[in-house]
């Protein structure tokens, strides 16, 4: 259909923009793997020397590594069910007909906690969930609960903002997959059925289904990134209670200044992210 | 009461029930950035006050949160540019040409935009203190590329997909060059997807606190990290922290809900439309 154009004129065009990530994206990363296989202390940087895989050795091996990798995965265990049944919810009557002018306004007030900084939603978590002052122990009715410093407490408070912010991108994916459905279809299978369980299990299911898979592995991905936030609300604390991965990284490699431990920890992750953007790209962009 | 009329009544009660949860922090934070710390500090908080702006006066002028809000602003803004100068003719050559490899670099992209970020906060921080390039605009302004770039030619390459290759053709009969023809013909087309994506790399990096948290000291602090460093101490200023979150949030508010149709899909890549 099109005819060839010259591998020049191409690069052209990509060229610059590859150029930069490569620069910016590519470079940094191999000098992380080269730092990941030295003993790099930035205070103690005359002790600076190749250690091989020790650094890796030690991170496969580190107990705490491993705490921090699963509760990582054990907050995406707990927020992301919550944030699929809500979402599913807010998104099954945002999609049924009538009362335009609210749902609209429901929509848009969706938008408002995806966009809000991180930092700011950390801040927030500090402001309302203060034992003393703290509006949401007013709400619960002059409770006395200490959310910040008890460890228990304080992953909950974690679960709370990351399903505040992030149910309403779940309600509006699954949204977008409900109006994906075809009217005669639906409208057919509400004249056989009232119950709105069947209709959505076997009419409006398979639509949901890519929406479904993005959000997956979009959560996880962003579970294994979280950092702003919990830095802002509980700096990884009370002990490591809320440290979750990213968090564990930084307070190795900026607050330890053990760069080459942090580094070895950091290629790890950098490999199960390349895993979960495989499944991403052999799922979403079968015919690029 | 008709089953049609309850049915309405519980659905506007569950939607305001939505929209309050969404709403409320918003609330909260912009009444708290109203109070002094006195009233700021009584157990249990309360709901009507005196307000005053003494906490934007102190926090912008005294504290050097305009400082910030202005290094966040340059910040944005000259990313943004660069991301769409380098993007717009990638997502061109994405959406016209064929070549090798175009499978590897979607997914070169896609990666970049989910590795977490203290993956590359380490050794960029190393590199930027070998050449001196900490606490510099320039340097949060080529690394915050890593995310705005994809999101830029994700965008951008599926609005020139969508334009009709027959008005290229056309061009080319004409003796147009291909890069006439992306900035004549294909560009003016596309503006909305451009509009989109600049807006996405705007809130993004506007937003962005680990970069600017590790990279910057004083000179190019960003707003979200100063706001960060307030929490420090044990009596923290709650007014000035939320007068300085409002800041923060408002601007990004007002973007968001201006491209809040494509808000979805480009935070899904464009997997979902």
């Amino acid at each position: 259909m099109r005819d060839k154009t010259s591998g020049r004129t191409i690069f052209a065009f990509i060229g610059p923009s590859v150029i930069a990530l490569a620069l910016i994206g590519i470079a940094p990363l191999l000098y992380a793997a080269w730092t990941s296989l030295h003993f790099f202390n930035l205070t103690r940087l005359r002790q600076l020397r190749f250690v091989g895989l020790e650094n890796y050795q030690t991170v496969l091996t580190d107990t705490a590594f491993w705490q921090a990798m699963g509760r990582t995965f054990f907050l995406l265990g707990t927020s992301l069910p919550l944030q699929l049944a809500l979402g599913l919810g807010i998104a099954l009557v945002l999609h049924q007909p009538g009362l335009t002018v609210v749902k609209t306004l429901c929509r848009l007030s969706l938008v408002l906690p995806m966009a809000t900084t991180y930092a700011v939603v950390g801040l927030l978590g500090q402001v309302m969930f203060n034992q003393n002052f703290g509006v949401v122990n007013q709400l619960l009715g002059g409770a006395d609960i200490n959310w910040i410093g008890d460890p228990t407490n304080a992953f909950v408070m974690i679960i709370f903002w990351d399903v505040w912010q992030w149910t309403p991108f779940v309600a509006l994916v699954l949204l977008a997959g409900l109006t994906m459905v075809p009217n005669e279809v639906e409208e057919a299978a509400r004249l056989e059925t009232k119950s709105w369980w069947v209709i959505l299990r076997h009419v409006q299911l398979p639509f949901l289904v890519p929406g479904l898979v993005a959000v997956l592995i979009l959560r996880t991905a962003d579970t294994l990134k979280l950092f702003d936030m919990v830095f802002t609300l509980t700096r990884g604390g009370p002990g490591a209670s809320t440290e979750f991965i990213s968090l564990m990284i930084q307070r190795v490699g900026f607050r330890a200044f053990d760069q080459g431990l942090a580094s070895a920890q950091a290629i790890i992750l950098l490999a199960i992210t390349i895993v979960l953007a495989q499944i991403y790209i052999r799922v979403f962009y079968k015919e690029v | 009461m008709t089953p049609a009329n309850r049915s309405y009544a519980i659905q506007i009660a569950l939607l305001a029930v939505i929209i309050l949860v969404c709403v409320f922090p918003f609330y909260w934070m912009v009444t708290t950035s109203l109070k002094t710390q006195v009233v700021a500090l009584q157990s249990p908080p309360v709901w009507t006050f005196q307000p005053t702006l003494d906490n934007y006066r102190v926090a912008l002028f005294e504290d050097g949160v305009l400082r910030t809000l202005i290094n966040s602003l340059v910040i944005a803004v000259c990313t943004t540019a660069l991301a769409l100068v380098l993007g717009v003719p990638a997502a061109f050559a994405l959406a016209r040409f064929d070549f090798r490899g175009k499978k590897d670099l979607w997914f070169w992209f896609i990666t970049n935009r989910m590795v977490s970020p203290i993956v590359l906060a380490l050794p960029f921080f190393l590199i930027a203190r070998n050449f001196g390039m900490l606490d510099k605009h320039i340097t949060l302004i080529l690394i915050y590329l890593t995310f705005n770039l994809p999101i830029v030619i994700w965008i951008v390459t599926d609005q020139f997909r969508g334009i009709p290759y027959e008005l290229d053709e056309a061009a080319r009969m004409e003796g147009a060059t291909q890069f006439t023809i992306m900035r004549k013909i294909c560009l003016p087309l596309a503006m909305p997807g451009v509009a989109v994506s600049a807006i996405f790399s705007f809130i993004f990096s506007w937003n962005e606190l680990m970069f600017g948290l590790v990279l910057t000291r004083s000179d190019a602090r960003t707003a979200p990290a100063m706001a960060v460093s307030f929490m420090e101490g044990y009596n923290l200023p709650y007014g000035k922290i939320m007068a300085t979150s409002t800041l923060i949030v408002i601007p990004v508010l007002i973007f968001a809900l201006i491209a809040s149709k494509q808000l979805v899909r480009g935070l899904t890549m464009g997997a979902v439309k």
